[in-house]
């Protein structure tokens, strides 16, 4: 029997979640690999437009899981609903965007599956001695290959990793998927939803933006890069480690957490450059680097950079700048 | 209230990684470790929340016997006593084998509360929490940014990162594991009384016998993935890069940012 491989789509308010469509397109790309067929999975309740929508994509069906119980998003729902089916239908792989709500859930599916997960995947390699999957480790400074064993295999896929606008088009039919009664148990309450306390600065128009690191080394260390954001004219940001110590609000935190911006210049100083970073910043026109480590993962996506301390770049920074304005 | 802190010993992020001979993994000898990052944090909610509860904590880890310096540290800030999955079979593990050997531990005492940290600093899968919460049987949460216990000790309101800027609040019923992100709130430091005493406070070792876990169960034995090496990421695109003098690298870093990327 040929492999099925699951593409289990995340959605929210009746849209498909913009990282859902780069699980389609690597989860076509693994069914052509292993010679299998794709099909897209939605859970949820009155999900009919949405699997209509997917329904234009090239897989071998939509399947939708339509429960009340999983109107909501609870790792309980999703976890006995995803283990309840796919230990009936036996897909060999359920590919995943690498979301939080995956994140949160999928260690237990894997648990309740006994069943591998490749999580963060960026790469795959189909050689002779099976698949090999890429994963970072060690906050991106390093890449690790894996393999797994026994099936299914649970792979979340790191945003940007597989492109959304290569999905192929094609003509799916839409049918129910069946789920053993009790099998959804929703095992939370959710009660709301927040703004993070202070979001009150719109990082997202700037042209310029300055942003600290851990490695300022603390604040009262800030003051030479609110000279250099002056000197530019640029808004103050930062890393999550910042905010955490509290050194900045944590209104001006980029990242996956905080805001994506994508101004003109991009300017990091003692920012190692984690995944959760950059997703919040990689759209930037001009990004340069300062990192006294010449192997920061930063400087893999930059323009330009500078090795050394950021102490003392800094203020030689601010004082070119502003020779050349002056 | 009695509650389990787990905590993970990860190289520092500020050391400089080697890649060890044979490619499989970094070279350990000679790297400082600290404690995971989201484990201090962790570590910290637990401790207050047994203070506000008149409770205590237990700390769990799992690793070689370096593994002991973080149990000591977390001993010195204020937990009760420590439990290390000492044996060497419990080594090499994915989040599924680490997690079942660590819930098999866990599952000897009974907690109202399980803390973890919401992602390792090393291998990062970001899921040993919930696979614990699996083994138990108990709701959990990731990326938690807020506890309050509700009066009685039946349920917890905690609050959830969501991707952009916003939280969720849930309502959870205990006992529960909760993975703790970094930056609800500040970890304190140990004082020099904390460091004396722990010198006396327990550190329970187990193997994977004490667990009625056989050695194939855990560890790189008992895992379903097989890391095969790891080496340093291709770039994205060659960065130019200034080194030396700073004064002359940022009169060239200007000059080039006018000039070529015409963005000043
Ligand atoms: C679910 C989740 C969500 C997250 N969300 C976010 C998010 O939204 N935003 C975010 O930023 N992070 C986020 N993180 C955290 C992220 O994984 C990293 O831990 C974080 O980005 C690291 O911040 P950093 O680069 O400032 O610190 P580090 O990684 O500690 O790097 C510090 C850098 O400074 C350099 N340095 C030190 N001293 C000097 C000096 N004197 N001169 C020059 N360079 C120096 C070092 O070489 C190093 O590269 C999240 C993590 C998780 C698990
Ligand atoms: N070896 C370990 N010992 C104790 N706790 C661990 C261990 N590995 C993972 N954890 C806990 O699980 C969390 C998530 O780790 P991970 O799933 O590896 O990202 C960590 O923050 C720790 O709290």
């Amino acid at each position: 029997m040929a492999t099925t491989v699951w593409i289990v789509l995340q959605h929210r308010d009746g849209k498909l979640h913009r990282m859902s469509r780069e699980a389609l397109c690597a989860g076509q790309r693994l069914a052509a690999a292993v010679g299998g067929t794709a099909e897209a999975v939605l859970l949820g309740s009155k999900v009919e437009g949405l699997a209509a929508e997917v329904g234009g994509t090239a897989l071998a069906r939509v399947l939708v899981a339509d429960d009340e119980g999983l109107a909501q998003y609870t790792p309980g729902g999703w976890v006995g609903a995803l283990a309840a089916a796919a230990g009936e239908r036996k897909p060999g792989y359920l590919v995943m965007p690498h979301t939080y709500q995956t994140v949160e859930y999928a260690g237990r599916l894997s648990q309740a599956l006994d069943a591998p997960w490749v999580a963060e995947a960026v790469g795959l390699e189909a050689g002779d001695g099976g698949l090999v999957w890429r994963r970072p480790v060690l906050a991106g400074k390093l890449q690790a290959r894996v393999r797994t064993r026994g099936q299914p295999v649970l792979v979340s896929v790191q945003s940007g990793a597989w492109p959304a606008d290569e999905v192929e088009s094609g003509q799916a039919p839409v049918e129910p998927l069946a789920l053993a009664a009790g099998a959804v148990a929703p095992d939370r309450e959710v009660l709301g939803v927040e703004q993070v306390a202070g979001e009150q600065v719109d990082l997202t128009q700037a042209q310029v933006i300055v942003a600290v690191g851990r490695g300022v080394g603390g604040p009262e260390k800030m003051e030479p890069l609110r000279e250099l954001a002056q000197a530019l004219g640029a808004e103050l940001a930062a890393s999550r480690p910042v905010i955490d110590n509290g050194w900045l609000p944590r209104d001006r935190q980029i990242g996956s957490s905080g805001q994506t911006v994508a101004p003109k210049l991009y300017l990091a100083a003692g920012i190692s450059g984690a995944i959760q970073h950059l997703v919040g910043m990689k759209g930037s026109q001009v990004v340069v680097a300062i990192n006294k480590d010449r192997e920061a993962p930063i400087f893999k996506i930059a323009h330009y950079g500078i090795v050394g301390d950021l102490h003392e770049v800094v203020p030689a920074l601010t004082a070119a700048v502003r020779e050349t304005a002056g | 209230m009695k509650i389990a802190v787990c905590v993970k010993q990860v190289p520092d992020s500020e050391a400089r990684l080697r890649v060890a001979a044979g490619g499989r993994w970094i070279e350990e000898e000679d790297l400082p470790f600290v404690i995971n990052e989201s484990d201090e944090y962790a570590l910290e909610e637990g401790l207050g929340l047994a203070e506000k509860s008149g409770g205590e904590v237990v700390v769990f880890s799992l690793g070689p016997a370096r593994v002991r310096e973080a149990l000591r540290k977390a001993l010195a800030l204020g937990a009760a006593r420590a439990v290390h999955l000492a044996d060497p079979a419990f080594e090499g593990g994915d989040a599924l084998a680490t997690g079942r050997a660590l819930g098999a531990a866990l599952a000897q005492e009974s907690f109202d509360l399980v803390l973890t940290g919401s992602q390792s600093d090393d291998l990062g899968y970001g899921s040993t929490g919930s696979v614990i919460a699996g083994h138990l049987g108990w709701p959990h949460a990731w990326l938690v940014m807020g506890v309050e216990i509700e009066e009685g000790g039946k349920h917890a309101k905690v609050t959830r990162e969501m991707e952009s800027g916003l939280n969720e609040v849930l309502r959870l019923e205990l006992p529960a594991v909760l993975e703790i992100q970094a930056g609800l709130n500040q970890p304190r430091y140990a004082s020099l009384k904390g460091i004396m005493q722990a010198k006396r406070k327990e550190i329970r070792e187990l193997a994977p016998g004490d667990l009625a876990l056989a050695a194939e169960q855990v560890g790189a034995a008992g895992s379903r993935l097989e890391l095969l090496e790891v080496s340093v990421p291709e770039a994205g695109h060659e960065a130019q890069i200034f080194e030396g003098d700073p004064v002359a690298a940022a009169a060239s870093l200007v000059e080039k940012l006018r000039k070529e990327a015409r963005v000043l």
